[in-house]
């Protein structure tokens, strides 16, 4: 009996990429690079991360980009028939909830994606989550995911001046920055992992959601 | 930490993944046993006969596309006349590296879905957005069920004046650019095409750049095959060209008398 030492081909890739949100108290920032690569190559270099899953939920995700895509796909639907039976937009805790639930349903051939939702609560404050890839998930004041979330989370977590989230009693981590100063700090994220991650590059989209609507801005990285 | 316990869950999953092992061309083992173990479906373990890159560029008018007209046996150039490059409906190109066979069922697939666009006879036909987002599924699917097509796809048209050019590999990663190439093509077309090329590439230029690109394939994946041919789509329709040979150039001063300096040696 021939006996099969390893796979000639793996069902996964990773096609690289970090993900940033910052929770503000009535605003929150959702950014992503836009490099898209595999293995040593750039695939492309105008790749959006970020999808908008319900009126005040966006979801960043890096990681493999089918399943991102598929993923994606199936909160849309499962939103748009929320919208169907219930009359209203998922709020963001919600949106959550269910994307927790949909990695979670695929346990035993995961959804190679790694996600941060950014949104804003049904009382208007930022609210970030973050996510494995396998669902387990909390709310954080700020979050990286990505091949460059370990050179940009120490970062935040010096600048951002928000509570630390191990105070006992709890404290809500959102940041008292203001929003201009929320956006400068993704920025200067993205331009500092794109000097050391060679998966982070090209340009940074960044979406600010605030109590006046969204706002797409855009800024070129390095593209070596 | 969650990455060393996702990679033993993914071997653990697919070790779980019975499948049987057949011989092939590109490897050594030795043909044991034909028997399917428990009943088990046939998954694909390798390709067979395989064609190389597919390069697709956008141009003032359209798309263009161009692919070599080989199919290897492993290191074996089998045929040398495999059309690469087909149309799909009225608006769109798709080019096929890897597994021919898996590219002519494709090509099944993508028939009946054509016909049955047509038989709506509401005036409304697919686009390349649409062929690529069909595509993109039915090979994620295929991915899903470890059983893919083995293939890298390019699928490019012109429909409403609108331009698309996208690419889907065989496990469903998906995007679209300006400029797109598959296997070796990323690697040695890439590069050229993103320092030379533009907006308002005229037909002419679009030639001569892709040429340019293909010629750099012949030189360096062995694979390739000096028998390409060119396809345009814009607007008005599709054109395929006849078969032709790109003109290489070998005339390098190292290469003309190459024992000079070492008289007398083998």
């Amino acid at each position: 009996m021939t006996t099969k030492e390893h796979a000639n081909w793996s069902p996964y890739d990773n096609n690289g990429g970090t993900c940033v949100a910052i929770a503000g108290a009535d605003y929150c920032v959702i950014a992503a690079d836009t490099r898209m690569s595999t293995g040593y190559s750039i695939l492309t270099r105008d790749y959006s991360k970020i999808s908008k899953l319900a009126d005040k939920s966006f979801m960043a995700s890096s990681g493999f980009q089918a399943d991102v895509k598929a993923l994606q796909k199936v909160l849309s639907s499962r939103h748009l028939i929320y919208q169907h039976q219930h009359n209203k937009q998922m709020s963001c805790p919600a949106m959550a909830q269910l994307l927790s639930n949909t990695l979670y349903y695929k346990r035993f051939f995961p959804y190679y994606a790694f996600n941060v939702l950014g949104g804003l609560d049904s009382e208007g404050k930022g609210c970030v989550f973050t996510y494995d890839a396998v669902g387990s998930y909390e709310r954080v004041g700020y979050s990286a995911q990505g091949s460059g979330a370990t050179l940009i989370t120490p970062f935040l977590d010096n600048q951002l001046k928000s509570p630390s989230p191990l105070l006992l009693p709890a404290k809500d981590a959102v940041t008292p920055l203001s929003e201009a100063e929320a956006v400068d700090l993704v920025k200067t994220c993205f331009v500092s992992a794109t000097e050391r991650d060679i998966y982070t590059g090209d340009s940074v989209e960044i979406i600010i959601l605030n109590a006046n609507g969204v706002r797409r801005e855009s800024e070129q990285l390095r593209k070596d | 930490m969650m990455r060393t316990s996702f990679a033993a869950l993914i071997i653990a999953s697919c070790i779980l993944m019975r499948a049987f092992v057949k011989p092939s061309p590109l490897h050594t083992l030795e043909m044991d046993t034909l028997l399917t173990s428990e009943g088990d479906s046939q998954r694909t373990q390798y390709p067979y006969v395989t064609g190389t890159s597919v390069i697709g560029i956008k141009y003032k008018d359209g798309i263009l596309m161009a692919a070599d007209m080989g199919g290897s046996y492993g290191s074996t150039i089998r045929y040398k006349s495999v059309e690469r490059i087909k149309q799909v409906g009225k608006h769109s190109l798709i080019g096929a590296s890897g597994e021919i066979s898996d590219f002519q069922e494709i090509l099944k697939y993508l028939d009946e879905l054509i016909l049955h666009d047509n038989m709506w006879d509401d005036g409304n036909s697919l686009g390349p957005k649409e062929v690529h987002s069909y595509l993109t599924r039915v090979m994620y699917n295929r991915r899903n069920k470890f059983d893919p097509l083995w293939n890298s796809l390019v699928i490019g048209g012109v429909k409403n004046g609108h331009k698309y050019l996208g690419s889907v590999s065989m496990i469903g990663v998906n995007f679209e650019d300006d400029h797109i190439a598959t296997g070796f093509g990323n690697h040695l077309a890439r590069p050229l095409l993103r320092e030379e090329w533009r907006e308002d590439l005229s037909f002419e230029e679009g030639v001569k750049l892709l040429e340019k690109c293909m010629r750099n394939l012949l030189y360096r994946d062995r694979s390739a095959v000096n028998k390409i041919q060119i396809a345009k789509i814009t607007e008005e329709g599709l054109t395929v060209s006849q078969p032709y040979s790109l003109k290489t150039f070998w005339i390098f001063s190292a290469f003309q008398n190459p024992t000079v300096g070492a008289e007398g040696s083998w």
